[in-house]
């Protein structure tokens, strides 16, 4: 049976969580077994049995506030708990923020072979086989596990789901937990924009905008197509913009439907941190920039005459005038 | 304040990437090795100022190979007191984890530091592991972390946003960007290196691997790109609502 694991943010599930659920019910079916979830933390009502529009029957909810926060030691232990109660032998998770803080731990103590970051349905192949981007996108690695637990930590936006029809079965689950070692003073977050880790499609550019001063032609082009933006290392290292905007190898890496990259060159470092997006456009003045031979579509163009057409443009197609 | 830091050893982003034995190795021919970036820029770089601040000692680990030791010696270069280097080809997360926390449980370390990820196979595991190894919190992609005794004060990445957390004793951290700055070696740190002591441990041969490669390939081609006129950017827009279906 595949234990999938659900994570709430203020009693709403995470959209990498449904992405997970629906994952794990179709890796259910080519496994020929079934899916269930576990869910720590308070939900919001209804929010949990709206799973079985992914193909989640069952769903097992620890409802206890001290789990409202992520802390990796106690969610351990509630997953652990829970997949011992179903025996459990397949867990699933994201591959995003406490999905890997607790995909390892899990791995750890049931010495469970553990493949993150995968981006394929698993094949049986004497154990599970999944394919994993590796090498900052420069290879594809069949990676393999035989343990009698497995674990998948697939990775955001990898497995797009698809909603159907059903509500899944709650029931609520109790679970000894120790008491939690961390205290949570502040959650911070963006407000008023899409988290760019979250987001589906992103604006980016880079120093080919030759100063700060000039990202309103870019903020514009995000607020017309509900895009969040990102920026290359070199503008977020002498502050141009903030540094949770790095997208690269040694920033965030991001995999959203599509990325458009504005006055970037494309160096592999840059390019590790975003060639897992479905798709790529490049507008950049300098028809040997790297960037032409990652992406889809390109216009070799001054950013400065270029994005205003294109942005006039969009919002005509957007019927925003 | 005793400080482990865990390091990796990666090939050069730059590195051509190929495969031997019909695609089923990673072909090491003429690859120029790396500390893993996250490795020495954030964790090792934020001990050795806790280090400075506190007072105490950062040491460095890996597992790997006496070829590995080049890494090492950075490491040393850079500032870590002394290195320990667990004997053994590092052959998946599990195993490495496991040979670090063997070692860890004979000290008494206040901090386990490692960077948020390699770069190579982007595993982001090993952290946790070790964490789960010694029972101890384990905080994921810290973006900044101060001492104030035994409690840790840490800032965390969290989908669109930070938390900030304290923990109280032990723990492990893995490190990202905002926690500190890279830090290059100098003349005098290259020449002390060589004599800085490094410590080589036998393997613990009862840990096995998990997890094995089984067939390497070239990442899936994309198609050439599209090119577009600057002077026709509504055809951009066509493409991307009727052939990517992207808006």
């Amino acid at each position: 049976m595949i234990l999938v694991f659900v994570e709430q943010d203020n009693g709403k599930i995470k959209k990498s969580s449904i992405e997970a659920a629906y994952y794990s019910s179709q890796a259910a079916i080519k496994l020929g077994t079934t899916a269930e979830a576990v869910a720590p933390g308070q939900f919001n009502d209804g929010e949990l049995a709206s799973l079985g529009q992914y193909g989640i029957a069952k769903i097992h909810h620890v409802n206890n506030a001290k789990l409202n926060h992520f802390d990796s030691q106690l969610y351990t232990e509630v997953v652990a708990q829970i997949a011992a109660n179903t025996g459990a032998d397949i867990i699933v998770l994201s591959n995003h923020y406490s999905g890997k803080a607790l995909a390892g731990r899990l791995s750890a103590k049931w010495g469970a072979g553990l493949i993150s970051g995968a981006n394929s349905l698993p094949e049986v192949e004497d154990g599970i086989v999944l394919t994993k981007s590796v090498f900052s996108g420069k290879g594809l690695a069949h990676i393999k596990t035989s343990t009698p637990k497995k674990i998948i930590a697939i990775n955001p936006n990898a497995y797009p789901p698809v909603k159907g029809e059903g509500l899944a079965h709650v029931v609520t689950s109790e679970v000894n937990l120790p008491d939690s070692k961390l205290s949570v003073k502040s959650v911070n977050k963006v407000t008023g924009t899409i988290p760019l880790s979250e987001a589906d499609l992103v604006v980016s550019a880079g120093r080919g905008l030759k100063g700060p001063e000039n990202w309103g032609m870019i903020e514009e082009m995000a607020k017309i197509l509900g895009a969040a933006t990102a920026c290359s290392r070199a503008v977020s290292d002498v502050h141009w913009r903030p540094h949770y905007e790095h997208v690269g190898q040694t920033g965030l890496t991001i995999r959203p439907n599509l990325y458009i990259a504005i006055g970037i060159s494309g160096a592999i470092q840059h390019l590790a941190g975003v060639n897992g997006s479905k798709v790529m456009v490049v507008i950049n003045k300098d028809p040997e920039a790297p960037f032409f031979k990652a992406a889809d579509y390109g216009i070799v163009g001054d950013a400065f005459e270029v994005v205003p057409k294109l942005n006039a443009a969009l919002r005509k197609f957007k019927g925003l005038e | 304040m005793k400080l482990l830091v865990c390091i990796s050893k990666v090939p050069d982003t730059t590195s051509r990437i190929a495969f031997s034995d019909n695609n089923t190795k990673f072909s090491t021919d003429g690859v120029q090795y790396i500390v893993n970036p996250t490795d020495e820029w954030y964790a090792l770089v934020r001990a050795l100022e806790l280090k400075e601040n506190l007072g105490g000692s950062v040491t460095v680990i890996t597992v790997g190979t006496i070829e590995d030791e080049a890494i090492i010696r950075k490491t040393l270069a850079i500032g870590a007191d002394d290195a320990v280097r667990i004997d053994a080809t590092d052959i998946d997360s599990y195993f490495v984890a496991a040979q670090i926390a063997e070692y860890a449980k004979t000290q008494e370390y206040d901090l386990i530091l490692t960077g948020k990820e390699t770069i190579d196979y982007n595993g982001s595991a090993v952290g946790a592991m070790i964490a789960e190894f010694l029972d101890l919190p384990y905080i994921s992609l810290a973006s900044r972390l101060e001492m104030t005794g035994t409690v840790a004060t840490i800032d965390r990445e969290i989908e669109g946003g930070i938390e900030t957390l304290e923990v109280e004793g032990p723990c492990v951290i893995s490190c990202q960007k905002g926690m500190a700055e890279q830090r290059i070696p100098n003349m005098r740190g290259i020449m002390t290196a060589r004599t800085k002591p490094l410590l080589v441990v036998s393997p613990d041969l009862g840990i096995p691997s998990l997890t094995s490669v089984t067939y390497y390939e070239p990442p899936k081609e994309r198609q050439t790109c599209h090119l577009i006129s600057p002077d026709n950017v509504e055809e951009l827009i066509d493409l991307l609502h009727r052939e990517a279906k992207m808006i």
